[in-house]
């Protein structure tokens, strides 16, 4: 007869001295762990709402501006450094781990349009409605920790003046070019006093300027005869061109896949394209109730930031038709600008209450550093959410976004008006001969024309 | 995988897959790392029977610590005892049908409290720790905490028989003299169901510990199934000719055990409720133990049954007799030890039972070695995921999936003239009733007689109609011939 029977000795099975780790042992049988799946989906509840009760996303605001912020940038080279430029002709640059002015730069006479830093993040090149670009030279800043004393307000290195009013700026990826946008767009070099080359397309003024990331020759523009243009600087001429129904306002590049862009237009919807293919858009982005404003990527291309005149920020997903998260406070006004920062963590916004708020893009993120087992917990709740974000009460409380009346109210007229123009549709279709009407999608629809 | 259109689903799906059956592969091969205890076991050579093997031959065999899990007590005038244990094993609370009621830390055998309440107990049951319990008293049922300190006295549940507790839901169930079932939230207090058996009282009461719904046995020999979201019954079975006198769950659900007074214990499979196997023998008391043996207590003689080849095919695995004249009231093994306990009407004994109890267990589902912070954590973590009591359904993997559209049987042609005719038949042959004169010439007689024909077959008819117009129709949509516009299609010859 052979017998064994469990025994176990304590001091295995436990610590030995109190500074140990307790140890742990692990049985996936599932007859010991019952109802496992209702104890995850209760996890995948709770998770979710508790992440409505974390989210916080508003960090805080930065006051200082006098007039309206039309403009903003970020230091390619420094994390916290973030530049903004006013209506009434002041630029700042900010600290946003502080959330105070670092320096400001002062010498334009009427409102600035545009502000871009250089890739080395030394210059900080800006263009205004009084037909000057002013360069200036951004302090280092390890210096600017150091608690040295350097000059404030900085005085510009060079100003250039131009025959015409600038709408926008932007510096090219890796060089020493930089583009500009008014009557034309003009190509400038740091070290010339006049642009090196200009390009036009028709004589209406051009109203954004973005260069490629992935490529640093190519740049895109739209301008107020509701186009959007892609330019070479390597050839002479532009290169590409469509028209839509209505204006686009900034043009965003994905740094992630450079070949494609996300346009903010002005029928409230924004449209991603790609470039070698215009004639119709990858992708159309609505939920915004008003024009959108500004535009810009997070740096990991997977979503993107829009600012809009609804008096709101929203974050898309960058091949999702509605909007993972929409910011709004009480206080904050039309919505002009926007930039994601450049760890992806932030998002700053600048409206015409003349204030910057940082926003964290990540509404219930737990900031600061956490520990290992935090991380995981976290991770964990992250995946239950995902396995059950199709159940109805999971989803319900995942996609529920708390709107002000006045927006709740144009998102539902909106809602309505387009449901009766698709009826609408729908009757003339019947009531004709099969084949007669067609309908193009909406990606089709508003684009005009393609001229090459 | 084939069938799917979506490409992107589908390639979702295939890294899914791939990734499961990679982290299958590693987790098999961690097993002999993670588990690291061996189960016991009980090999007999030759003509030797297992059942023969006493417990004093193994008590010679095994080690001094494990030979401790062997005793009597014996407390003469407070008996019979039944039992609980916590789910890690480690506790025991005893209670003596004469107002006894005892914790006990088996881990070194020793009494944590002891009390006497001077009225009749009928059942105890510790609450989601050892840290409180509940007794079924004269009354009522009361809650008591570790230090013998009554709380609760939980007056709406009646002169209870029988206790249970809910793990996952923080219900404490109870069936009273009436045949009442309650359940009852023991961390809110509130009252969350009280369902009307309608069968007498029954002091049989068990939780399938795979899904939290309660079986009841009734003295008409049938077995009822219980949620607290439903006021019926949800399952109603007969089980045996005279009364229930046990029953038990099998850990994964599936397998339900019940002894009848007619000298039948019966093995159910819960998935097609029908009977695997009848055993001729009596029953008191019936438990599975972790490993999938069955203990039947019946007067003073315990007898365990194993199912060695995995298809409940149910044998005699070991017997244990106590002296002549105990009667025996409850047995239950002892969670992660091979150790069974029984409590009769002269106190309690624990016996031996190689390859009852679970090696390995897990630290975050019951921890034998737990300290007093762990246990705190793991109460405020196991209230955090306290499931509702909608949750308990027949079949808990269902909750979190998506429910199928309900699809719609459609019958064959052939089937709906059969239908069609063995309504006409039907109405043919009922008679007709006489009417008043003038009313009831045969004329009239013959038309009334086709009518009523014709108003049979009407349905079947429309059915035929609407078919053919779908019929006609799907036909226009796929053929490019007709090009008439959807509103004028309708005058259009089909």
């Amino acid at each position: 007869m052979k017998v064994k029977v469990i025994s176990r000795s304590a001091d295995e099975f436990t610590r030995e001295r109190s500074q140990d780790l307790q140890r742990v042992f692990h049985n996936y049988d599932p007859n010991l762990r019952t109802q496992e799946k209702a104890v995850e989906y209760v996890r995948a509840l709770n998770a979710a709402k508790l992440d409505k009760i974390f989210a916080k996303p508003f960090v805080g605001a930065m006051d200082g501006h006098i007039d309206a912020v039309s403009c903003m940038a970020k230091n390619p080279n420094y994390l916290k450094g973030f530049f903004s430029g006013s209506m009434d002709g002041d630029i700042r640059l900010w600290d946003i781990a502080t959330r105070k002015t670092v320096c400001q730069f002062t010498g334009h006479q009427g409102a600035v349009r545009g502000v871009t830093v250089s890739t080395d993040g030394r210059i900080l090149v800006s263009c205004g409605t009084d037909c000057t670009v002013r360069l200036w030279r951004v302090q280092d800043p390890t210096r600017i920790e150091s608690d040295e004393v350097f000059e404030n307000p900085a005085k510009p290195m060079e100003t250039y003046v131009w025959k015409n009013a600038f709408r926008a700026v932007d510096h090219q990826w890796d060089g020493n070019l930089f583009a500009t946008a008014g009557a034309k767009v003009d190509i400038w070099d740091q070290n010339r006093s006049q642009p090196v080359n200009s390009f036009g397309w028709g004589s209406d003024t051009i109203i954004s300027v973005r260069f490629d990331p992935g490529d640093p020759n190519v740049l895109a523009t739209s301008g107020s005869d509701r186009s959007i243009a892609l330019y070479d600087l390597r050839m002479s001429s532009p290169a590409r061109k469509i028209i839509m129904q209505t204006r686009t306002n900034a043009i965003a590049w994905n740094p992630m896949e450079p070949m494609n862009f996300t346009a903010a237009n002005e029928d409230c919807n924004c449209y991603s394209y790609d470039a070698r293919k215009l004639d119709e858009a990858k992708c159309v982005h609505k939920d915004h109730v008003s024009a959108v404003m500004d535009i810009d990527f997070s740096p990991t291309g997977r979503e993107f930031a829009t600012g809009s005149y609804d008096r709101t920020v929203r974050i898309f997903p960058y091949n999702g038709g509605h909007s993972r998260e929409v910011y709004h406070g009480k206080r904050m006004q039309r919505v002009f600008c926007v930039k994601f920062s450049c760890d992806g963590s932030y998002i700053i916004s600048g409206s015409d209450d003349t204030n910057l708020r940082l926003w964290k893009a990540k509404a219930s993120e737990q900031l600061g550093v956490l520990l290992p087992r935090e991380k995981k917990k976290h991770d964990y709740l992250e995946a239950v959410k995902k396995r059950y974000k199709h159940l109805p009460e999971v989803k319900r409380i995942i996609r529920h976004r708390h709107l002000p009346k006045p927006i709740f109210k144009a998102a539902a007229l909106r809602r309505t008006m387009e449901d009766a123009s698709k009826r609408k549709e729908e009757r003339r279709k019947a009531h004709s001969a099969p084949g007669s009407i067609t309908t193009r999608p909406l990606r089709r629809r508003k684009i005009i024309k393609e001229i090459e | 995988m084939q069938a799917l259109k979506d490409k992107k689903l589908k390639s979702q799906l295939a890294i899914r897959e791939e990734l499961y059956g990679k982290s299958a592969q590693t987790a098999a091969k961690a097993e002999k790392w993670l588990m690291p205890s061996e189960g016991g076991y009980l090999e007999t050579e030759g003509i030797e029977k297992t059942w023969r093997v006493r417990q004093e031959s193994i008590a010679r065999e095994v080690g001094i610590s494990s030979a401790r899990n062997q005793y009597d007590i014996v407390l003469p005038g407070l008996g019979p005892y039944t039992i609980d244990f916590t789910s890690s094993g480690r506790y025991m609370a005893l209670a003596g049908r004469k107002g006894h009621l005892a914790i006990v830390d088996l881990r070194n055998l020793s009494m944590i409290r002891e009390l006497q309440v001077k009225e009749t107990v009928r059942d105890i049951v510790f609450l989601h720790n050892e840290l409180f319990f509940a007794a079924a008293q004269k009354k009522y049922p009361y809650i008591y905490n570790r230090d013998g300190t009554e709380l609760h006295c939980l007056k709406e549940h009646g002169a209870v028989q029988r206790l249970q507790f809910l793990k996952n839901y923080f219900l404490l169930a109870s069936i009273n003299r009436h045949g009442q079932l309650r359940y009852q939230d023991v961390t809110t207090g509130a009252m969350v169901a009280n369902h009307r058996t309608g069968q007498g009282r029954s002091d049989i009461m068990q939780v399938n510990p795979s899904n939290g719904v309660i079986g009841v046995g009734h003295s008409t020999g049938t077995v009822t199934m219980w949620k607290p979201t439903s006021p019926n019954h949800i399952i109603k079975m007969l089980c045996h000719q005279g009364h229930v006198s046990a029953m038990a769950f099998h850990p994964n659900g599936n397998i339900m055990a019940t002894a009848g007074v007619e000298r039948k214990i019966k093995i159910w499979d819960l998935r097609k409720f029908d009977v695997l196997k009848t055993l001729p023998g009596q029953a008191t008391s019936l438990d599975f133990s972790q490993k999938e043996l069955l203990a039947t207590g019946v007067g003073s003689f315990v007898q365990v049954l194993s199912d060695p080849s995995g298809n409940q095919d149910y044998s005699r695995y070991m017997g244990h007799s106590v002296a002549k004249g105990y009667q025996i009231k409850a047995v239950s093994f002892r969670p992660y030890e091979d150790v069974l306990c029984f409590g009769h009407s002269m106190g309690w004994s624990s016996i031996l039972i190689p390859g009852s109890g679970e090696a390995n267990f897990d630290s975050w589902v019951a921890n034998p070695f737990e300290t007093n912070k762990q246990r705190r954590e793991k109460e405020v973590k196991s209230l955090l995921d306290k499931l509702p009591p909608e949750a308990i359904i027949w079949d808990p993997k269902k909750i979190g999936n998506v429910r199928p559209p309900a699809k719609k049987e459609k019958r064959s042609r052939e089937e709906r003239e059969e239908e069609m005719e063995a309504a006409i038949a039907e109405i043919k042959g009922k008679g007709m009733k006489n009417k008043t004169k003038g009313r009831n010439k045969p004329s009239r007689r013959l038309k009334k007689k086709v009518e009523v024909v014709e108003k049979v077959k009407r349905p079947f008819m429309e059915q035929n109609i609407k078919e053919a117009d779908e019929i006609s129709r799907k036909k226009q949509k796929t053929s490019h011939e007709v090009e008439l516009p959807k509103s004028l299609q309708r005058f259009s010859r089909k």
